[in-house]
């Protein structure tokens, strides 16, 4: 078992009277990929910002390495941060950028040369050293920025949506380009980011936000296949979510059908949401399946063909490599195991969390 | 034809706003103290001028205030753009839009109300309260010159700085204090340029026995031109002019160096 790192307790902030967090505590392991995943307003810049040290929460704790640093200035902190836009000083050179920290440490010269060729290396920029900040691609100045944090040799980096502004081919190169980082570094790294593929690509632990709450947190396969409710569900990838009626255990019943599923202890005659994944909604012929319906809507997507199904009164969004051409009639088939069910928002507080997506 | 036109509109208007000051420049060569006959060129009054001990002393007296008036106004006036930084964008507006006033109000309004002031407060008239009324109107200058590089800043550059150890101080050194530089110089420029040519204000606050050369002028000219005076103004509209083209030319090759 790794030990905790960083760990907020009960956190609490808000803007000119607007609560951005609400009693929010979470644990952060040493050596782990940690990102917090949500749209944005959810809080989590807030919650990479007090643990940088840039806002101070209302009420509760930080603690890093056992100690209590709620209070301390950000330039007395042993992490550092890679930000949005970069945030290079545009007057220095790249060496000069990565240097800053060091200077301020006052290292020997040498020491700081070591670095700085050492730091450009690991992020593919060798021979970099004199040019001006403003010459590089924005991959590029991502780099350095990461290069100028890293030399510090902090016990944890934090990343607020380092690749926001990146194209997608650019960003899902950083994307295995941090991981690797993350793997020779050793040490923590706490993501921001508002993209799912992103999240599930990269982390060994993903905290789904919404509203200043934290909806769910866990394993980047748990979050997919396991979502506790609607709004996690709904925001890590596509999904056909649908209110249903879990008539006993191992049988629920979606739009007038029985659906065998392996979900237990829900109670009988208990509404439920179920969630299924559009990948796996199986397409059949019309009397094979479960419920039949028609395809009303067709979208090659590369990969996989994107198809909508209008069956008993829901458009059910299906995924497949097999293709079913808009109007032919269709089954629809669904294995027990790939039905997620999940409690119906108990309170009409929770119920809104998940309504405003 | 249009642009024939147009080529002839801008000469026009090039005439009308330059000819005085052409017609004085000429005429302070001129060797007869006549201003409607040539007698021919001259740098006498020039010479005249420098060997005037009443014009040496109003002219010191116009750079030590122009210069303590600069830098009193830029420090005040960078500092409160930084300050309003922390302001709401609705409550910067404003304060904006009220120190805008004090440019666009009559300079004798201003110089009447701050000799009030200054009489209210019993302030003796003289020296300071000259360099005050200066400082006072400069302000505006500064932080109109400073404001939009404040706007602009990215502070997550500061916060950078400090998140790679640097202490606040050492911060705004390396982060905030490069970005708003240009405006700064351009604002101090500009300050400088509105001490050196001011009068009204000056006249109003400045007292009796204490002349800037403004007020030495205009005494000179109470008591009938003198050719000399005309070699003056025509100094001051030069150091004046390659100031303002300073302050034009510093921002754009600032930013072609990049």
């Amino acid at each position: 078992m790794s030990k905790d790192l960083i760990t907020l307790e009960h956190i609490s902030k808000s803007y000119d009277g607007q609560l951005i967090l609400d009693d929010l505590s979470l644990s952060i392991y040493e050596n782990s990929f940690v990102t917090l995943l949500g749209p944005s307003g959810c809080g989590k810049t807030t919650t990479l910002r007090i643990i940088g040290g840039f806002e101070k929460p209302d009420q509760g704790r930080v603690v890093f390495d056992n100690q209590d640093i709620t209070n301390l200035a950000p330039n007395k902190r042993q992490l550092n941060t890679v930000f949005q836009k970069y945030a290079l000083f545009t007057h220095m050179t790249i060496a000069e950028n990565i240097a800053f920290g060091l200077k301020i440490k006052n290292k020997p010269d040498s020491y700081i040369r070591d670095k700085i060729r050492y730091a450009l290396k690991l992020v593919n920029l060798e021979g970099f050293e004199n040019r001006m900040p403003d010459s590089l691609s924005g991959g590029q100045q991502q780099r350095i920025a990461i290069a100028r944090a890293i030399v510090n040799e902090p016990k944890v980096l934090l990343l607020d949506e380092p690749l926001g502004a990146l194209d997608l081919k650019m960003r899902q190169d950083m994307q295995y380009e941090l991981k690797r980082l993350k793997e020779e570094l050793g040490i923590t790294f706490i993501y921001v980011t508002h993209d799912q593929e992103e999240a599930l690509t990269m982390s060994d632990h993903i905290v789904v936000m919404n509203q200043g709450y934290i909806q769910q947190e866990g394993s980047p396969e748990k979050i997919y296949n396991e979502p506790e409710n609607a709004f996690v569900a709904d925001f890590i990838g596509d999904s056909n979510i649908i209110r249903a009626t879990m008539i006993r255990d191992e049988l629920v019943e979606i739009l007038g059908a029985k659906f065998a599923c392996v979900d237990k202890g829900f109670g009988e005659n208990k509404p439920v949401d179920v969630v299924i994944r559009p990948e796996d909604v199986e397409l059949v012929s019309p009397d094979e399946g479960t419920i039949s319906g028609v395809v009303t809507g067709l979208t090659f997507k590369g990969v996989h063909y994107e198809m909508d199904v209008e069956a008993n009164g829901y458009e059910w969004l299906v995924h497949s490599t097999r293709l079913s051409e808009v109007g032919t009639h269709v089954g629809i088939k669904v294995y027990p195991f790939n039905i997620q069910i999940m409690n119906v928002p108990a309170s009409e507080d929770e119920e809104a969390i998940s309504e405003t997506v | 034809m249009k642009k024939v036109l147009t080529r002839i509109y801008l000469i026009i208007i090039l005439i009308f706003m330059y000819a005085p000051i052409f017609t004085l420049i000429v005429l302070s060569f001129n060797s007869s103290k006549s201003r409607a006959r040539w007698g021919g060129f001259t740098l006498g009054w020039y010479i005249n001028l420098l060997s005037d001990e009443a014009v040496a002393s109003a002219l010191i007296n116009t750079l030590t205030i122009a210069v303590l008036a600069t830098i009193f106004s830029t420090i005040i006036g960078t500092f409160t753009c930084i300050a309003m930084i922390g302001l709401s964008p609705k409550l910067r507006s404003v304060i904006m839009g009220i120190t805008n006033i004090p440019m666009i109000n009559a300079d004798i309004v201003t110089g009447i109300s701050l000799m009030l002031l200054f009489r209210f407060l019993h302030l003796s008239s003289g020296f300071s309260t000259i360099l005050l009324a200066h400082i006072t109107f400069n302000i505006p200058f500064v932080m109109l010159s400073v404001m939009p590089r404040v706007k602009n800043l990215n502070f997550y550059v500061y916060e950078a700085a400090l998140d790679l150890g640097a202490n606040p101080a050492y911060a705004f050194t390396k982060t905030i204090l490069p970005d708003i530089i240009p405006g700064i110089v351009s604002g101090a420029l500009m300050a400088f340029t509105m001490s050196l040519d001011d009068f009204i204000i000056t006249y109003f606050t400045k007292g009796s026995g204490f002349e800037t050369l403004s007020t030495l002028i205009y005494n000179e000219v109470k008591r009938g031109i003198q050719p000399e005076i005309y070699a003056l103004s025509a100094i001051i509209f030069v150091v004046v002019l390659a100031l303002l083209l300073i302050v034009y030319r510093a921002p754009q090759a600032k930013s072609k160096e990049k």
